[in-house]
């Protein structure tokens, strides 16, 4: 096997995993760094986030307003010292990005533009048209040639992570275009690699978001936190579940239902505002989770309108104009016309709400540290807790930002002060056997249980179960029905017995991460016999501080669910309060 | 929803086990607002689990799933079923190496990418204290389309020169380049002079034009290689011509 040793690896080369890798790169060049990912650093997930990213710059912003829209937005499930720090920081990176040629949209006066975006009181969203993400990845990703020290291994699947005496030293690989294992011998391991939407049907995320990196640290032992909240992006197309940013609502776009009436202010958004005169934090620009509840709600009373793709409420653009449509959301219009026939600058656009975001992820603290000394994680794998029960729209892409650094940064701090070098003949053991246990799957024929079969019983099961609403009959099943693909899964068969890019076996890799983390979702929900933000029980629908004002901590079971465990929530000066989107008018 | 049998070519070639690549066709119950992409993953998931292809995002954004369809590069995850006829041939993107049925090697546009210094090369020092660079709407319009490329690698594919010239820099590349140049922030362009304004680069494009056509992102490659063809030659003729305005 192939024995690559390093100081630092990242795995994923999306957004957090790019600017770990410049911030590494830029600290030390003597540094030696891998940077992993199962595909090319701009196919990552990064480049489909469109609205744009905050950060306080305005002189009629403060940081005290930021920190208080986001708390607020999270239900009071943030930990609210690393919010205080990410607000700091969201600027400078911000600001950072624009040094290094990222294309901001601006002002007449030439200075960064900003929009309103949900649950924000004040216009503090970056944003480079509709194509914010996609920018960010790039600008990152093409700053990161610069530096020669930042080794890649692209179209790599990272599948284990290597432990010895407690610490992270490393992680084995397979280069997907020959089949062959490497391990990467390093001091400490930082995980940037995304979400894990694929475990529903209906999402915006691509193909490639799979939780591998989530379950990565959950297979070695760390714990996940807070998987039980999903957020739903109000806004998704139909049938494909393409992503409309929430821009479109920042722009001034509204929602109405099949009576064209602005449905929002029947559930403590209102009042409705004159169209066009957008007030911010209520209305269309109330947070994802009120949005996509009341969605929900419509759908019971009998107030959206089916289509061929199962119901909807329409977007509605039309009153801002072509100019500022092709200008201000140019993908927005390119992707209605082209997967639904719409044209926003004259129709209504059909939208349902769609899985988007995890608001859980590996356990970390404020340094992007997990509890196994060595290991990091940022981005959306990560769970740093500042999103805490339900994300305010543009805080993941700065996010990324803050903690791709503070993880690189941390880094290198720990591999300074451990002093401690990777053990090569434990660590190769452990390549050994993690390389011996793909063979076993990779060799194992007359398999009875399909891929896409297993998949797709799973991604029905979580929409079924653990979609918008919830309760304990609909998630026991869930995680009943989980339980048995589990074990079905270990007589998955892999026709395909080729070394090279053999996209059969990642499928099942990638499908025995999602099953694992899926789990979590399934079984923290279950557990958390309260409603709080994107995570809303029919059977215990108020907030519960009393019992569950904690992070839910779910641990690895070789053999059964997860194991459920809680933690305090940090709370410096924000008390729990009432979430308030009604512009004070109630 | 209406249901359409379409057949479905795909190119199948293993280096393990194949001297050769070959056409191998599928039946797919198509439904009318699928994709391309959307037929290929209906043979991977209930056909044939052994065809190779790379896709992600199914919007046209992370540039993954460029194919030959019907002989023209094209996104496949934009390639609309009701725009062909029932017979379809998929092909991996056309200059490249194989690597496996629809998955080709990017390396060398990956080299090349790195090559033309796609990134800020800073006029001045400025550290993230100092604030933000001012840049007007206009000076951001200047060169804001060439930020738009996502790396489909679809205009290498469509490019006849870089077919039969493979040391040709080839558009996306070119396009990146001359976006750095045109960039308010940006003092870079004679390091990328001397990658771009050679044989390899400028002055190898033959201004067919067929990457532009195929750009799904409307970059326009072409229009940009152009343009710095005349910056090249003006600067050739303020060099040779007039040594005294060279700063």
């Amino acid at each position: 096997m192939e024995k690559i040793q390093i100081d630092i690896a990242i795995v994923g080369a999306g957004g957090a995993g790019l600017r770990a890798a410049i911030a590494l790169a830029e600290s030390d060049p003597n540094l030696r760094i891998a940077l992993l990912s199962k595909v090319y650093p701009m196919r990552s997930h990064t480049c489909a986030a469109e609205g744009g990213a905050a950060g306080v710059i305005k002189g009629d912003d403060s940081l005290d307003l930021h920190f208080s829209d986001t708390v607020g937005g999270g239900d009071w499930l943030c930990d609210q010292d690393a919010v205080e720090y990410f607000i700091n920081e969201a600027p400078k990176e911000l600001t950072q990005l624009e040094h290094w040629g990222c294309p901001w949209s601006r002002e007449p006066d030439g200075s960064v533009a900003v929009r309103p975006f949900g649950g924000m009181k004040i216009k503090r969203t970056w944003f480079a048209a509709d194509k914010s993400g996609f920018h960010i990845l790039h600008t990152l990703f093409q700053t990161s040639l610069q530096y020669p020290s930042i080794r890649r291994f692209d179209e790599f699947y990272t599948t284990d992570l290597l432990v010895e005496d407690g610490r992270c030293q490393g992680c084995t690989a397979i280069e997907m275009s020959t089949g062959l294992m490497y391990q990467f011998q390093a001091k400490s391991v930082i995980v940037c690699a995304g979400g894990a939407g694929r475990i529903f049907s209906f999402t915006t995320n691509g193909a490639i978001k799979t939780g591998d990196g989530m379950a990565l640290a959950f297979r070695a032992g760390v714990a996940l936190k807070d998987m039980e909240f999903v957020q739903y992006h109000p806004t998704g197309l139909p049938g494909t579940g393409i992503l409309l940013t929430e821009g479109c609502r920042g722009e001034g776009g509204i929602l109405v239902n099949k009576d064209g009436y602005r449905y929002l202010q029947d559930y403590g958004m209102g009042p409705e505002p004159p169209i066009g005169e957008p007030v911010l934090k209520t209305m269309e620009l109330g947070p994802r989770d009120r949005l996509s509840q009341a969605f929900w709600h419509e759908q019971r009373k009998g107030n959206t309108i089916p289509t061929q793709w199962g119901d909807c409420v329409h977007l509605d653009l039309r009153h801002l104009g072509e100019k500022k449509i092709s200008e201000r959301l140019p993908l927005v219009r390119d992707l209605s016309v082209s997967y639904v026939g719409k044209d926003p600058v004259h129709d209504l656009i059909p939208i349902r709400p769609v899985v988007h975001y995890m608001m859980g992820g590996i356990h970390t603290d404020i340094n992007a540290a997990t509890t196994m000394p060595g290991l990091y994680a940022a981005g959306e794998c990560a769970c740093v807790s500042i999103n805490g029960a339900n994300r305010l729209g543009s805080n993941s892409l700065s996010e990324l930002l803050v903690f791709g650094k503070r993880a690189a940064l941390n880094a290198i701090e720990y591999i300074s002060s451990s002093g401690k070098d990777v053990d090569d003949a434990a660590v190769t053991k452990l390549a050994n056997e993690a390389q011996g246990r793909i063979t076993t799957l990779f060799q194992k024929s007359n398999g009875t249980e399909t891929i896409s079969g297993l998949r797709k019983e799973m991604t029905d099961t979580m929409e079924q179960g653990a979609g918008i609403y919830r309760t304990e009959e609909s998630l026991k099943e869930t995680c009943n029905k989980l339980n048995e693909l589990r074990s079905r899964f270990s007589a998955v068969e892999l026709n395909d017995k080729s070394n090279v890019f053999n996209t059969d076996l990642f499928s099942a890799l990638e499908l025995g991460a999602m099953l694992d983390v899926a789990e979590t979702v399934a079984v923290g929900a279950l557990e958390r016999k309260e409603s709080r933000g994107s995570h809303q029980r029919l059977d215990y629908t108020q907030r519960d501080d009393n019992n569950y004002l904690k992070h839910t901590l779910a641990y690895h079971d070789k053999t059964d669910a997860p194991r459920i465990d809680y933690r305090d929530v940090v709370i410096t000066k924000s008390k729990p309060g009432v979430r308030d989107y009604s512009g004070g008018k109630k | 929803m209406s249901e359409r049998q379409v057949e479905v070519e795909i190119l199948r070639y293993d280096p393990e086990t194949d001297q050769a690549p070959k056409l191998q066709s599928y039946s797919v119950p198509c439904q009318e607002e699928w994709v391309v992409l959307d037929a290929i993953t209906y043979i991977k998931d209930h056909i044939d689990t052994t065809v190779s292809f790379r896709w992600s995002c199914h919007m046209a954004v992370c540039g993954s799933c460029g194919m030959m369809v019907n002989g023209e590069p094209a996104l496949s995850c934009k390639s609309f079923l009701r725009d062909y006829p029932d017979k379809i041939r998929i092909e991996p993107l056309a200059h490249f190496p194989i690597v496996r049925d629809l998955v080709v090697q990017l390396d060398d546009f990956m080299e090349k990418l790195n090559r033309v210094k796609p990134y800020i090369i800073p006029k001045e020092k400025k550290s993230v204290s100092d604030g933000q660079h001012k840049q007007s709407p206009a000076q951001l319009k200047a060169f804001n389309q060439y930020t738009l490329c996502i790396n489909c690698t679809l205009c290498y594919a469509a490019c006849p020169q870089y077919g039969l010239v493979p040391d040709f820099i080839g558009p996306a590349a070119m396009a990146l380049a001359h976006r750095y140049n045109l960039d308010s922030r940006d003092g870079g362009r004679d390091q990328r002079q001397e990658v771009v304004a050679t044989d390899e680069g400028v002055w190898e494009c033959s201004f067919v034009g067929a990457c532009s056509d195929v750009c799904p992102k409307q970059v326009d490659p072409a229009g940009a290689i152009q343009q710095m063809k005349i910056a090249s030659t003006v600067d050739w003729y303020k060099e040779h011509l007039m040594p005294w305005s060279k700063p």
